[in-house]
């Protein structure tokens, strides 16, 4: 009744980088569906869902304001030693949103635009013929069906089912992805309800950090990701830190969230014959601070864009579905992998350097560094003279 | 071909209680030996023990049992 037999392009995943992926597709003319696997799109949340585009450029759209519980103008930092280092914007320069409700509005503009979308559908495997990637197995509601495409796009999350059922070469090395753990906390105190606090340190969370991404005036998203092979669990870290502070410890848990964020192992490939990858699939995550969603909704665009081009040569294959690999590599990759060697430094430094760093840098600094700014980070580190640091962590 | 496979020797117990179905082992597991279904499951002709999947999981919702 709702699975017709064929389409131009079956989209696996109804999260941000599925969804925009299926919106620009289906306003150029495609036929599109859309699959998710549960019951409900944008459930349930591994995010901290924080969110930094008021206006979604590539897509033409405004975020609403269903989508977003908070406005947020600033940031705490804490260094280990809980010296305190305050980034105020002035004004606001990102959201909290609520991911039900945000996914949910872009699966509806990715209706209004003619895509078709059907949740609660089990993709439990790929069809492949002669070396494509023809369409995709699914079950919903009990019924086997056998949905054949011009083109995959394996929307699917960190874990791509899509992507290993294809055989598609994943990287999979837990020191390129973080462990993460949150619950979604009311009751609680904040420090400013419009402002992030982070906190950095290898006792506190190794490797990663810990984030309070507020959701009201007393309410937030209490997470942590560290990095993947640490012999302690995200949780206990994460636990460790909220029984030491009062503010947290009275607090109340509205949801429990986990996921494997992936840090690293941006892929120089993310198409097969009749396949794409967007999203955590592709690992397209800001390495420093683990945001996917922007990123995300970049590569949808991108993809949907060479996959209509592709459709409308009549050539979908590895080769030409390959523009889309120049593509995000020349807009966002490069940048991207810029942001992951600033990471490697930081992760080397200890707790001792980490509090010299937070003690002698500038604001403005800061935010080079975030950009990917190696070059800042090594001034910053010879300028105040921190002794040795430079051989040990440069070589 | 090594004569004994370490799937025979060990055995990946998931916790249910704790497991959030969040597939951060399966996206570990070098060797694609867990699948998300409902929970996590274990190919056990696949596993080579490493404990990757243990070690990731943000919960401690796996353990390798050894017989």
């Amino acid at each position: 009744m709702f699975i017709e037999p064929e389409y131009d392009v079956i989209v696996v995943g109804a999260g941000p980088s599925g969804t925009s992926t299926a919106i620009t597709a289906a306003r150029l003319g495609l036929n599109v569906l859309v699959l998710e696997k549960q019951q409900q799109v944008g459930m349930f949340k591994r995010c901290a869902e924080g969110f930094a585009w008021g206006l979604i450029e590539s897509l033409e759209l405004k975020l609403p304001r269903k989508c977003w519980t908070q406005e947020i103008d600033g940031s705490y930092i804490y260094a280990p030693n809980m010296k305190e280092f305050l980034i105020d914007m002035g004004k606001t320069s990102g959201y909290v949103l609520e991911r039900r409700v945000f996914d949910k509005w872009l699966a509806e503009e990715a209706v209004k635009a003619g895509a078709r979308l059907i949740a609660d559908v089990n993709v439990y495997d790929v069809i492949k013929d002669k070396g494509f990637i023809k369409g995709v197995k699914a079950n919903f509601l009990g019924e086997d069906y056998e949905v054949k495409s011009k083109v995959v796009v394996a929307a699917d999350g960190v874990e791509s089912l899509v992507g290993r059922k294809a055989g598609f070469p994943l990287i999979n090395n837990p020191v390129l992805m973080d462990s993460g753990f949150q619950y979604e906390m009311a009751g609680i105190e904040l420090k400013d309800p419009h402002k992030l606090e982070f906190y950095l340190g290898t006792k506190v969370a190794p490797r990663g950090y810990l984030w309070v991404f507020p959701k009201g005036e007393n309410k937030a998203n209490v997470g942590i990701g560290i990095i993947g092979n640490s012999p302690e669990t995200a949780k206990k870290y994460l636990d460790d830190f909220i029984t030491k502070h009062d503010r947290f410890s009275r607090g109340s848990v509205l949801e429990v969230n986990a996921g494997a964020i992936p840090v690293g192992g941006l892929m120089k490939n993310m198409v097969m014959n009749g396949l794409i990858l967007v999203g955590d699939a592709a690992h397209q995550v800001y390495p420093i601070h683990g945001g996917g969603i922007g990123e995300a909704i970049t590569a949808g665009n991108m993809a949907g864009k060479v996959i209509w081009h592709c459709i409308e040569k009549g050539d979908w294959s590895e080769e030409r579905l390959g523009d889309y690999n120049k593509l995000w590599w020349d807009k966002r990759g490069n940048a991207l992998a810029k942001s992951e060697k600033v990471r490697e430094t930081i992760e080397k430094m200890s707790d001792e350097q980490l509090n010299m760093l937070a003690a002698s840098i500038t604001k403005d600094d800061l935010m080079k560094i975030v950009d990917g700014n190696v070059a800042i980070l090594t001034k910053t580190l010879l300028k105040f003279g921190v002794k040795n640091l430079q051989k040990k962590i440069f070589g | 071909m090594p004569f004994f496979k370490v799937g025979d020797l060990v055995k990946l117990i998931v916790d249910k209680n704790k497991c959030l179905s969040c597939g951060g082992c399966v996206s570990v597991c070098p060797k694609q030996a867990l699948e998300l279904k409902k929970y996590p499951e274990w190919d056990k002709d696949k596993c080579i023990g490493c404990e990757v999947c243990v070690k990731f999981c943000p919960v401690g919702a796996l353990k390798l049992k050894r017989d």
